[in-house]
């Protein structure tokens, strides 16, 4: 059986990870970075993910995706207060947001799906194995729509989602793991774009949560945005140019913002630097500037805290331990507004960017069936339940409800030979409809009867991962009846077929952009290269040689540009043939230096 | 059934739906895994939730056994230990799992406990039926009118109307506290007169009778208790 690896899906960046007999592992890049920026780009030969991506997206900002896990299992009408600082399209089809770019329209999932194939390919070049089965992290405070979003996405990226878990929930796996942590604990965790609050009990290996909260439109980002409306005001004023107006400047000001608030987590101050068209913008900013932008955005996460402890039937002062996940948390005033909250010292042992992935790798671990001692018992973050007369909701399942849990509810009709019923299902802690959330409808059909004969048993399955199942059962005959449910927010099981298959199509483009990308690479290594060794070398060899490679350099400098592989790796070879001579001088030169500034006796020892 | 008793089912031996298993028809021996296939079996539709913690139907239970058989049964019905094997196997943890957390959920909860267990005892006792409370009724009704003036006062603040009309919610937010309290106070006390009926030997009529009629009462405060502490949360999310 292949391994099951385990994948932090992030609002910012995105990361994979596997777990050994010496305990989980997140898995490096190439570069060796961890950590995988949460951006795609479309260039004119296909798409690019990750770290070259970041860069496209101040080159072409428009074509460049970002923050997509906010759009995940969402409608146009939930992010229209948003829209505005994206630099990209976006309408919706069925209920689900689709993201333009280019002359290509792609849903969230598809676009989380490039993340998650990027992350796979790393795992796979790591492992030297095929990599088809994770477990995939979500925020608790997910809903129905955006888990079955990210179950998709896996789909569409050719991976068996084995399991979807709760953020806080796999930090705590590996702080249990790790730090062999017991007791009453609450796990803060603040990301790029979600914050959650989760409340757990660690006891002889099971991890129990008694409660969870939060807020799926709160991270960083959001501070980032302060930022950046204050300094486009600013660049605005004293240097009189409109940001706005160029959305490639737009990001250069958002990645700077971002850069500063990091600065400020570790300084008392930093200079906020950016080219403009007309000079240059400098202003330096204190980190009491930066914590006034952001005090009441800190400020919203401790409702939910409150309410988690409140569900949990605990006080403050019951919690053994709080732990700081999520990159967000490393602001010294999100410290302080735990601790006086919590009356205690939170800590953060395990990196807060990679604590989420390992934890993740060990759940996937549990299920391989290779890690027996651990159980991780996870609830329903948000309460379930049906529209009943009046455009009230009637919950079946509690939120805080340990998962997997099952309502029954009976449904009748009320004229005589009606034959359907309409169902719909909602997800909230709302008395009335239009105050919660939207999951599916759909209709249940009936044998034409006397009013009230017919009795339809349905069945409201929230499994493991926090995905709604419903199952219909006819009384009467004690029939099983198919449920046709009609997502929301959610792409069809057709829709998703569609796009596996596309994904499928699109896998050969991509290789070749990747295969692009990493002539490319090689190209500017060799050009640096050469460079260097004509200045220490040019004496050695003829004025006749050097122009010759001047001239083939200057070549590969040419087609380095242009999208044809090919290409950069012939001109390559002519750079690597044309420079042997030289290469050879240059060794010669060197092991003549070195032996003249030695000692007869140094050399022959 | 028989009520009396309470359940001395040791552990591993909750009844299951088959005697034979669903997997490879060999006959199942009280175990929750075939001892031939080792296939999960699923959980018996009769199996009540004092049953399956193995608990005594009693009103106060053990609270760190029951705590404890939730963590061992877990360990052997969660779909974390099923999610390589067979959709059957699957779908049968699933509903095991399922089940056995709404059981340590309904138990856990000393008033969800009793109307569970007045539930179970009221399928051998057809009369018990609960009153709609006639006086909290008009009670339930004054207060969602106070509520929906104070909603429309509130955003403008401060004024003589809404100063005395918080003071009115507040003094009645006290007066349903208190009632909730002491309506605790006597399912308290009928809880443990409950659980001494339960030990006394097999029910003369009299005894009957007297359990049927402490059943009916706790049902009845139960019942009220519901509308008084819907109303106290009302008045909390209100008035904060």
């Amino acid at each position: 059986m292949s391994r099951i690896v385990g994948i932090d899906l992030g609002t910012t960046n995105s990361l994979v990870a596997f777990m050994d007999k010496e305990g989980p592992h997140v898995i490096p890049g190439p570069d060796g970075q961890t950590k995988v920026p949460s951006i795609v780009g479309l260039t004119d030969n296909g798409l690019i993910v990750g770290e070259p991506a970041k860069a496209h997206l101040i080159r072409d900002p428009s074509r460049t995706i970002y923050s997509v896990k906010r759009f995940m299992g969402k409608g146009l009408d939930d992010v229209k207060d948003e829209l505005k600082y994206f630099p990209y399209q976006l309408h919706e089809k069925n209920g689900v947001i689709r993201i333009e770019i280019g002359d290509k329209t792609y849903s969230p999932p598809q676009v989380s799906a490039m993340i998650l194939k990027e992350l796979k390919r790393r795992a796979e070049e790591y492992l030297k194995e095929d990599i088809s089965r994770a477990v995939v992290t979500v925020p608790a405070y997910f809903n129905d729509s955006q888990r079955q979003a990210t179950k998709d996405a896996g789909l569409i990226a050719g991976l068996e989602v084995l399991r979807i878990i709760n953020e806080p929930t796999a930090a705590s796996l590996a702080y249990g793991l790790q730090k062999k942590t017991q007791g009453l604990i609450a796990i803060y965790d603040l990301g790029g774009g979600t914050f959650d609050i989760s409340i757990l009990k660690l006891q002889n290996g099971i991890f129990e949560v008694l409660a969870t909260n939060g807020d799926t439109h709160l991270g960083g980002d959001d501070f980032d945005q302060r930022l950046v409306d204050v300094l486009v005001d600013d660049i605005f004023h004293t240097q009189g140019v409109k940001v706005g107006a160029y959305p490639d400047l737009m990001q250069t000001v958002r990645l700077e913002a971002e850069r500063v608030k990091v600065r400020l987590s570790d300084e008392i101050q930093t200079m906020a630097v950016i080219d403009l068209p007309n000079g240059t913008y400098e202003k330096m900013w204190t980190r009491e500037n930066m914590e006034t932008l952001v005090m009441d955005l800190v400020d919203r996460t401790l409702a939910p805290c409150r309410h988690a402890l409140k569900d949990a039937g605990l006080t403050a002062s019951q919690i053994d331990e709080v732990i700081l996940v999520g990159g967000s948390t490393r602001m010294p005033l999100v410290w302080r507004k735990v601790e006086e909250l919590f009356g205690k010292k939170p800590h953060s042992e395990l990196n807060p960017d990679e604590v989420v992935a390992l934890g993740a790798a060990v759940q996937a671990d549990i299920l391989g069936g290779h890690t027996k001692d651990l159980l991780l018992l996870d609830v329903t973050p948000l309460s379930l339940g049906i529209e009943t007369m009046g455009g009230v909701m009637s919950a079946l399942i509690r939120r805080n409800t340990t998962i997997p849990t099952s309502a029954k509810e009976m449904f009748t009709t009320y004229v005589d030979g009606q034959t359907s019923v309409d169902i719909h299902i909602l997800q909230g802690e709302r008395e009335l409809v239009k105050d919660n959330r939207s999951l599916a409808r759909f209709q249940l059909k009936l044998p034409p009867l006397p009013a009230g004969v017919p009795r339809v048993e349905v069945s409201f399955l929230i499994d493991a991962n926090g995905i709604l199942h419903v199952t219909a059962r006819d009384i009467r005959t004690g029939e099983a009846q198919s449920v046709q449910v009609k997502p929301s927010h959610g792409l069809t099981d057709d829709e998703v077929e569609v796009m596996i298959r596309d994904s499928f199509q699109f896998a050969a483009e991509d290789i070749k952009v990747r295969q692009v990308i990493e002539a490319r690479n090689e190209a500017n290594a060799i050009i640096v290269a050469t460079e260097k060794a004509l200045v220490r070398g040019t004496h050695l060899i003829s004025d006749k040689e050097t122009a010759s490679i001047r001239r083939i350099l200057q070549q590969l400098g040419d087609v380095k540009a242009e999208d044809d592989h090919r290409l950069i790796r012939t001109k390559i070879t002519e750079v690597e043939k044309v420079t042997h001579h030289l290469a050879e001088m240059l060794m010669d030169a060197t092991l003549k230096e070195a032996l003249e500034s030695k000692k007869l006796s140094d050399v022959i020892k | 059934m028989d009520h009396q008793q309470p359940t001395t089912s040791t552990a591993r031996q909750l009844p299951m739906a088959r005697s034979m298993c669903w997997h490879c028809q060999s006959e199942v021996t009280g175990e929750y895994l075939c001892g031939q296939c080792v296939k999960v079996q699923p959980l018996s539709k009769d199996l009540d939730y004092f049953a399956c913690f193995q608990l005594p139907r009693l009103l106060s239970i053990n609270e760190q056994q029951l705590e404890q058989t939730f963590y061992e049964l877990s360990r052997t019905f969660h779909p974390d230990f099923y999610s390589t094997k067979d959709e059957s196997e699957k779908a049968i943890s699933l509903g095991n799992s399922a089940f056995l957390n709404a059981g340590y959920r309904t138990l856990k909860d000393p008033i969800q406990r009793a109307e569970y267990l007045i539930r179970l005892e009221a399928g051998a006792v057809k009369d018990i039926r609960s009153n709609p409370p006639a006086d909290l009724f008009e009670e339930v009704l004054e207060l969602q009118e106070d509520l929906e003036t104070f909603r429309q006062l509130a955003p403008n603040g401060g004024s003589s109307e809404l100063e005395a009309l918080r003071k009115k919610l507040q003094d009645k937010r006290d007066r349903l506290e208190k009632r909730q309290a002491e309506m605790e106070a006597s399912l308290q006390s009928q809880f443990k007169q409950w659980d001494l009926l339960q030990g006394l030997p097999p029910l003369s009529s009299q005894a009957r009778e007297e359990k049927n009629s402490l059943l009916h009462d706790m049902q009845e405060i139960l019942s009220h208790r519901t509308y008084v502490r819907n109303m106290v949360n009302d008045l909390l999310e209100t008035t904060g």
